[in-house]
């Protein structure tokens, strides 16, 4: 099949879903591919790079569209801003288009992929599991979007960010604060660490304390009763007013103190939480940077706009949305290896063609339309954190106990009344001796019950052989016999005896010689 | 001797036997235990011939002396490892001894001043001792051939079992009806021998279907029975002595079963009932995830690694247990403490063929017990172990029963070796365990499989530790 990679019509948008060494990768799949002229020329890929590794240029990105099999892209496909074409036009059944497609906010655009009659993968819908961890793009892309806030944060501060002392003086280190630390946050961490700040990270979900340690940031936690703000599939959840209040204290108090803040905290389909209020941005010093990476979404801090850098109060507010775009070789390089990634599992047995298997759990989470039916959302992903079990077995004792309450009386009066009757019906008929014996049976139950839960375990062996002694006193019951005149019951007993003898000097020695050997 | 003094005697031994069991339970208690159990047992056996034996002192001295010199020497002579098929034999005798002593009591007309319903009672009495004796007996039995190899270990199951079985519940039953009814006119002992011969088809039948692995709940199962069988014995008689140790043994053999099948995660009921095992095992051998290349390594390397690590856990196996490795293994743990690696033993509650079996052999080769862990104390420290080391054990470190829903060993709890840094197997080849469960553990990326005898293995292990 012919896969298209066609030039990116965003504007300021300079990554391309395609580089020449995957390029190379991708054909070994058995695939054919052809490139759009100039598509990788502002990620610094020529075209002779792609036409070295037998990449087909293509300088009509029309017929680019029309002739390909798979269109390989980076941003969702919109009008050709200065050929007025629009691709999903072009596009016929049979054709895949694999992109960001951020399907939530596209409805629109769905639809009409479900009218061309398509297949469409998003790479924004790969499920966050272990095993796609190598097709996640939106990991790659928050990687390079943390390390580049920082280089921004870097060119709009006036300081170094290492502390040094000088001839010239003492000059402190700068002092940033990550909020949220998802991969954006943590590669942000890393960054700003690296260039000798002092680093600082907050985030709701707990877990990640160890993480933003191992970065050898400083975690701050709050205190507050500890609410988990771990949703489904790694991400954050919405927390209560308490909890929201206490973070924001903590805010005010650190803005007023750090030089640099970024700020990584999105919802998936919500918009972004305001974080930074008006009046902390006044408190900063001047000087100061903000980098909002939620700008998209409205941005964490309200005086955030969108693809601007701002100075309000004396602090510039840098709200760049397309961070990966600005390191675009890096990005065009790890989406790209992604697709590939990705074309691997579609393409199973490495012939060129094209497999979607809405089996697989992650083609299944990624293909947004197949075959012209909308597939989104996909079912929810089976998710085997641990914690998370624990969570729904808490919950579900938690919902289950109630019912225990009120199922409890019935359930325990049930055998203990059959147990009367069956006493009391035995006890109308038995003889005396019987029923004292009964006693005697049912309490020993009792005993032997109590006495035996603590055993340790390593003791059980020679429990096990003791008491096999001990039940030998059933020779009794053979000594009790054996004066009996009837030669036959003799013959028995004495045969028990002697049996019985075996197993009661063999247990208790075997038990002896056990214990002998445990020692400290 | 007056019978007050009998019952006074009787009370003293119940007491004694019960502080045994409760002895037992402690390491620190144990031998006080079965002090206390031997005495008891004294007390019981003196009061017994002297207060109430008035004919045939000559036999019963006889078989006494006799049965117990076999005992002394049977005692001396079993290898540790041998230990699970002494348990094994030795419930049978009991078991045995409960069918002779019934049919010694219905043989024994002493019945006859008795009221009917009295009659009614002793003839059950009579009949439930005697069947569940017979069962003892021939479950032990194939229970002991089994452990000993003489039979395969792999379960027998004949089609339609459930149903088989369910047609000796009812045979038995009807039996019991028969011999009740011919009891009033002194007759019945076809019935019971009928019944009798069922009852060791079915003890057969129970033990037959049951897979090695399981040994260890099936070894305190037939300790349980023979502990049924006494009381009932007991019952018979009208001798509450019997009644007290029978309901004590049978009670602490049915929690020892307990406490095995939780370990094993499977269900209590179902092997009260002997219908365990019944899951087709074969079938679901299925690995989740990429199923990678077995990366195998020397003795020397291994030595290597060991001398290196600071933390090392062994976790040994039934594998061991097989080639007597355990004394070697604890030469190799002395070398490695004397050059100041931690090295502790992680045991699994079923690991071996009997409960605590591990502990006995580790304690045989000396071993000191504080270096013994359970599965529960050491499971969570598994991360800070450099080394594990897998000597002959499967499914007791399978992944598997975490991550594989529909693996037969599911939710059974085990040792978590992988979240150390290298975990290294000993084992002969990569055949699977008893529950027939491939083992994803041998395919990880941390692990190293030695292949071999484990003897063999362990011995060239230390020989490069000494140089």
């Amino acid at each position: 099949m012919k896969i298209g990679v066609p030039k990116e019509i965003e504007d300021g948008e300079k990554r391309v879903a395609l580089t020449p060494e995957t390029a190379h990768q991708i054909q070994k799949l058995g695939f054919s591919i052809a490139i759009e002229s100039k598509a990788g020329e502002l990620a610094n890929f020529s075209d002779e790079s792609y036409a070295n590794v037998g990449v087909e240029i293509i300088e009509d990105s029309q017929e680019l569209w029309e002739t390909s099999d798979i269109i390989l892209k980076v941003r969702p496909p919109k009008e050709h801003p200065e050929l007025g074409f629009y691709g999903v036009e072009l596009l016929r059944e049979g054709q895949t288009l694999i992109s960001f497609l951020y399907p939530a906010q596209n409805q629109e655009l769905l639809q009409e992929l479900s009218n061309h009659g398509v297949t469409a993968l998003a790479m924004d819908s790969v499920p966050r599991i272990s095993r796609a961890q190598k097709m996640d793009a939106l990991s790659s892309m928050a990687n390079i979007a943390g390390y580049r806030a920082v280089v921004e944060a870097a060119q709009h501060f006036g300081r170094f960010f290492t502390g040094q002392i000088t001839a010239a003086g003492k000059i402190p280190p700068a002092k940033v604060l990550v909020i949220g630390a998802g991969v954006a946050g943590l590669s942000a961490i890393g960054a700003a660490k690296s260039m000798g700040a002092i680093v600082r990270a907050f985030d709701t979900r707990p877990e990640v304390k160890e993480q933003v340690e191992s970065m050898d940031a400083e975690f701050l936690m709050l205190e507050f009763d500890d609410e988990d703000g771990s949703g489904d599939g790694g991400y954050a959840k919405t927390m209560s007013p308490e909890f929201i209040k206490a973070e924001m204290d903590l805010f005010a108090s650190q803005a007023a103190e750090v030089d640099i803040i970024i700020t990584t905290a999105l919802i998936p389909g919500r918009p972004a939480p305001e974080l930074i209020t008006e009046r902390m941005v006044v408190n900063m010093k001047p000087g100061s940077v903000i980098v909002d990476l939620a700008a998209e979404a409205g941005g964490n801090c309200k005086l955030t706009e969108a693809n601007k850098v701002v100075v309000k109060h004396g602090v510039t507010l840098i709200g760049y949305t397309n961070l990966p775009s600005r390191l675009a070789a890096q990005s065009s390089q790890l989406y790209a290896t992604n697709l590939r990634h990705l074309l691997t599992d579609l393409c199973p047995e490495k012939n060129g063609e094209l497999v979607v298997n809405m089996d697989d759990e992650v083609i299944r989470g990624a293909t947004v339309v197949n075959k012209g039916e909308i597939s989104w959302p996909p079912p929810a992903p089976r998710i085997s954190l641990a914690p998370k079990e624990d969570i729904g077995i808490k919950a579900k004792e938690a919902l289950a106990k109630p019912e225990d309450k009120l199922a409890h009386p019935m359930a325990f009066l049930i055998p203990l009344v059959a147990c009367g009757l069956g006493l009391f019906g035995l006890g109308s008929v038995a003889p005396p001796a019987f029923i004292g014996h009964l006693s005697v049976f049912v309490l020993s139950c009792f005993i032997g019950y109590m006495v035996i839960w603590g055993v340790s375990h390593s003791l059980h062996t020679p429990l096990m052989s003791v008491t096999n002694a001990i039940s030998s006193i059933i020779v009794i019951g053979a000594i009790i016999q054996v004066s009996s005149t009837n030669p036959i019951v003799v013959g028995l007993s004495v045969l028990a005896i002697f049996i019985t003898s075996i197993n009661i000097v063999g247990g208790f020695a075997v038990t002896h010689r056990m214990l002998r050997m445990f020692r400290k | 001797m007056s019978p007050g003094i009998i019952t006074a005697s009787y009370i003293g031994a119940s007491a004694l036997f019960i502080l045994a069991l409760s002895g037992l339970s402690h390491q620190e208690t144990a031998r006080r235990g079965n002090f206390y159990g031997m005495l008891g047992m004294g007390l019981a056996l003196c009061v017994t011939i002297f207060g109430l034996v008035t004919d045939n002192q000559f036999l019963l001295i006889t078989g006494m002396v006799v049965g117990g010199v076999i005992g002394w020497v049977l005692a001396k002579r079993v290898e540790m490892t041998q230990m699970p098929e002494l348990v094994a034999i030795l419930h049978s005798l009991v078991g045995l001894a409960a069918v002779f002593v019934g049919y010694a009591n219905a043989l024994d007309h002493g019945t006859a001043e008795l009221t009917d319903i009295e009659k009614t009672i002793h003839a059950v009495e009579t009949y439930i001792g005697v069947l569940i004796g017979a069962v003892t007996v021939a479950g032990s039995l194939t229970a002991y051939l089994k452990l000993s190899g003489k039979i395969g270990g792999k379960p027998v199951q004949l089609p339609g079992r459930h149903f088989f079985n369910l047609a000796l519940l009812l045979g038995s039953i009807w039996l019991g009806v028969v011999y009740a009814e011919q009891m009033f006119v002194d007759g019945g002992m076809a019935a019971l021998i009928v019944m009798t011969l069922l009852a060791l088809l079915f003890g057969v039948h129970m033990v037959i279907a049951i897979g090695g692995a399981d040994m260890p709940v099936v070894v305190s199962m037939l300790n349980s029975y023979s502990g049924w069988a006494a009381a009932a014995m007991g019952f018979m008689l009208g001798n509450d002595l019997l009644i007290v140790v029978g309901a004590l043994v049978g009670s602490s053999g049915a929690i020892l079963s307990y406490i095995m099948c939780k370990a094993m995660n499977r269900k209590f009921i179902n092997v009260i009932l002997g219908g365990f095992g019944s899951k087709p095992t074969g079938t679901a051998t299925s690995v989740v995830g990429d199923v990678g290349d077995v990366r195998s390594i020397e003795a020397e390397e291994t030595a290597e690694l060991l001398r290196n690590a600071k933390e090392v856990m062994i976790i040994p196996g039934y594998g061991m247990a097989v080639a007597q490795a355990q004394h070697t293994v604890y030469e190799i743990t002395k070398k490695l403490k004397n050059s100041g690696v931690n090295v502790r033993f992680g045991i699994h509650p079923v690991a071996g063929r009997m409960p605590g079996h591990m502990n006995v052999l580790l304690a045989e080769a000396k071993v000191p017990y504080d270096i013994v862990f359970e599965m529960d104390e050491i499971n969570d420290n598994f991360p800070n172990v450099d080394v594990s080391v897998i000597i002959g054990a499967n499914d007791i470190v399978n992944p598997a029963a975490q991550d594989v829903p529909d693996s037969p060993i599911a939710g059974m709890p085990v040792l978590e070796p992988w979240n150390g840094t290298t975990t290294i197997v000993l084992k002969r080849g990569m055949s699977t365990g008893y529950a027939g469960v491939d083992n994803p553990l041998f395919y990880k990326d941390n692990t190293r499989m030695l292949f071999g005898d484990a003897k063999d293995r362990v011995d060239e292990i230390l020989q490069f530790l000494s140089k």
